[in-house]
């Protein structure tokens, strides 16, 4: 078997990296294009996909940086086609301008923002959740942010099918963030056959292209170039026909249902993994590689007879603000365990407004927090 | 009978933004003129764009048309060309969209080779943002970012092409018009990477800080600055010196970058079976 060849996987059980489920799983999910710029710990989804892609009939295409490599990702999907691109921070950065394009001309793809250490250029082959609120907040306006957050090979997978299921429903960008951890690690995991998971395509119009309305409803139908409809795309503010306006009214409208889409049906979008939850006292909360530390940890003095939940967050944004405050009127404490000097932390003190206590672990040395850190400030919790 | 422009135009965005007398209107007659010789169905047709004055083109045309983020053109047009072969893609860009903000992407573009059409509607200066200078602003011009004079050496867009790996790269001008429209419709002709640079004028930010009065005046000095190919072979080497040639400057055959791409879709695909 070639290297190349080595690079497949078939439906099964198999032992495969967090970055290799996400590159198969784009192929699951009917991905047909990929534009990307090598950078650390992303690369091996670049990698995989140069051979997957055309194996399968798509394109995969090494762009001369990251604002290209997102620029083609949505000129691909504007012609029909689920579009991915992988990154990590700095490359996330690059994409900002482009990300807001494409919420605001509401063009479906993916990005996977595989997470390491530091801002800058920090620590490539370090992991750290630095990005939460670069996912939310990154681009300039406000816009729409709908990102998912795998803790496991398995889940890479499955929130990776996920994310362009919503992409293509909701007609907007989703990130998948990822980190270094969650990317390298290997563990045993079924790989779906066809079909075990739903696949969504985009809604096209049906409408006679004469009076096709590109922006129209809540979550407007979407016609690729070439198919007779020939609409207008713009990232200026448009009104329904997809042309600019600097009516007011228009204005306003736009921006309030390109937010609203996702908001609205934000139960629609929110995963979590609550585990003892229901007399719970003191709640972990935390997200990927982290989550897997909060786990054991929760186990662990769940088996020593304390009331300990966990909160495990799969979607990140759009925060599940309600679940959270809800919750919090019922416990004494929240710990958070992250990887970053507090983002998680403050939209959960937020969210609990004021009803329960919020302690935090963080860590920014590019190491993994661990149980026994988290379960240390859990005994300290009672 | 006079041409129909209105055929291909979106008459219900008109009118449009530009200033009288700005030379953007006289390359979009002449690439309707071209669209129309040649043939192209609206459907088949995607006009691209990034950010500028000539970035509003596209929305004036009754085609499929795509107005992305400034500079960012060239690679929007790469994704949907990939996807898409059978669309015609040409993109309409600014002097300082094309070559500053997109430079990198320009000479990724022309290297790549993939059947796009790029045209450079080059005014020497920033129109939609008020007058900065461009990349092709000539030096010791004034624009009002350079209020003392442009202290920098302007870019030449075709050399850049041509050594970028652009396997088409024309100029002509706003005065030049019946060779604007056969450049424009051999670069769509291309199979390949082509740059047709059209240079033409802003009286609005250019002209008036440039003394050059009228839109007419802009336009005329285009007839003693340039010197066609095809004269410039004749003419003794002193006629032809510091002027600017005008007409086909470049023109090889390439392999497509999107036709190597089936190659590969093959070569995989047979690995895999
Ligand atoms: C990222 C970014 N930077 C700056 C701008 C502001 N901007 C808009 S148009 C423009 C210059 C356009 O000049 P040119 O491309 O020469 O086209 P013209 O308007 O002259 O036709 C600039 C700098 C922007 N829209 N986006
Ligand atoms: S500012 Fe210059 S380039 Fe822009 S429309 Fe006016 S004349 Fe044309």
């Amino acid at each position: 078997m070639g290297w190349r060849e080595s690079m497949v996987y078939s439906p099964g059980l198999r032992l495969m990296s967090g970055n290799e489920a996400c590159a198969e799983a784009a192929i699951y999910a009917g991905c047909r294009f990929f534009g990307g710029y090598p950078i650390t710990p992303s690369t091996e989804i670049a990698e995989i996909l140069s051979f997957r892609l055309p194996q399968n009939g798509g394109h995969f295409i090494q762009m001369e940086d990251e604002i290209a490599s997102i620029a083609s990702v949505l000129g691909a999907s504007l012609g029909g086609v689920k579009s991915l691109t992988a990154t990590s921070g700095p490359g996330f950065s690059l994409m900002q301008e482009n990300i807001g394009y494409g919420c605001i001309a509401e063009i479906p793809c993916v990005i996977i923002d595989v997470q390491r250490g530091g801002p800058s250029t920090g620590v490539p082959t370090g992991s750290s959740q630095g990005d939460i609120m670069q996912a939310r907040w990154g681009t300039h306006g406000d816009h729409p942010s709908i990102a998912l957050y795998p803790a496991s090979v398995t889940e890479c997978f499955e929130l990776t099918v996920r994310a362009f299921n919503l992409a293509e429903h909701y007609r907007t960008p989703v990130i998948l963030l990822s980190d270094e951890i969650i990317g390298h690690m290997r563990e045993a995991f079924t790989m779906p056959v066809v079909g075990e998971l739903k696949v969504y395509d985009r809604r096209r119009p049906r409408r006679d292209p004469d009076n096709y309305q590109p922006y129209e409803g809540d979550i407007p139908t979407i016609s690729a170039f070439g198919e007779g409809y020939r609409f207008h795309v713009t990232g200026l503010y448009h009104d329904d026909s997809g042309f600019p306006t600097n009516d007011p009214t228009s204005i306003g409208r736009q921006e309030r249902r390109i937010v609203r889409k996702v908001i609205k049906n934000r139960h629609d979008i929110i995963e979590y993994d609550g585990r003892f939850l229901d007399d719970a006292k003191v709640v972990v909360v935390a997200a990927g590689a982290v989550a897997r530390s909060a786990i054991a940890a929760v186990k662990r003095a769940r088996a020593n007879g304390r009331k300990v939940g966990l909160f495990r967050l799969k979607t990140i944004w759009p925060f599940p603000q309600d679940e959270i405050e809800q919750l919090a009127a019922n416990v004494d404490t929240f710990i958070v365990p992250e990887m970053n000097m507090g983002q998680l932390f403050e939209i959960v003190t937020m969210a609990a407004k004021g009803q329960a206590q919020i302690k935090r672990i963080n860590r920014v040395d590019c190491e993994i927090i661990t149980p026994s850190q988290i379960q240390r400030m859990i005994r300290e919790s009672f | 009978m006079a041409f129909d422009y209105y055929q291909y135009l979106r008459t219900e965005n008109l009118p449009h933004i530009w200033c009288p007398g700005c030379g953007h209107g006289i390359v979009l007659k002449a690439l309707l003129r071209a669209i129309d010789r040649l043939k192209l169905s609206k459907d088949e047709l995607c006009l691209v764009s990034g950010i500028g004055c000539a970035s509003r083109l596209p929305g004036y045309v009754d085609v499929n048309t795509l107005h992305t983020t400034h500079g960012r053109a060239i690679p929007f047009a790469t994704g949907l060309k990939l996807v898409k072969p059978d669309l015609k893609v040409i993109i309409t860009s600014g002097d300082g969209d094309a070559v500053a903000i997109g430079g990198n992407h320009f000479i990724h573009g022309c290297r790549r080779n993939l059947d796009i059409t790029l045209i450079i509607f080059n005014n020497l200066i920033y129109g939609m943002t008020g007058g900065q200078q461009s990349p092709t602003t000539p030096m010791n011009r004034m624009s009002t970012t350079t209020p003392l004079g442009n202290p920098n050496d302007p870019f030449d867009f075709a050399e850049l092409a041509k050594a970028a790996g652009a396997t088409f790269v024309a100029r002509s001008t706003t005065y030049h018009v019946r060779l604007l429209d056969r450049v424009i419709q051999q670069a769509i002709e291309h199979k390949g990477f082509s740059v047709v640079e059209v240079l033409e004028d802003c009286p609005t930010q250019y002209g008036r800080r440039n003394n050059l009065r009228t839109p007419a005046q802009m336009i005329a000095r285009y007839k003693d600055l340039t010197v066609s190919v095809e004269a410039a072979d004749k003419l003794p080497i002193e006629d032809i010196r510091g002027k600017l040639l005008v007409g086909v400057l470049h023109h090889v055959e390439r392999s497509e970058f999107a036709e190597r791409y089936d190659k590969i879709i093959e070569e995989a695909r047979g690995a895999s079976s």
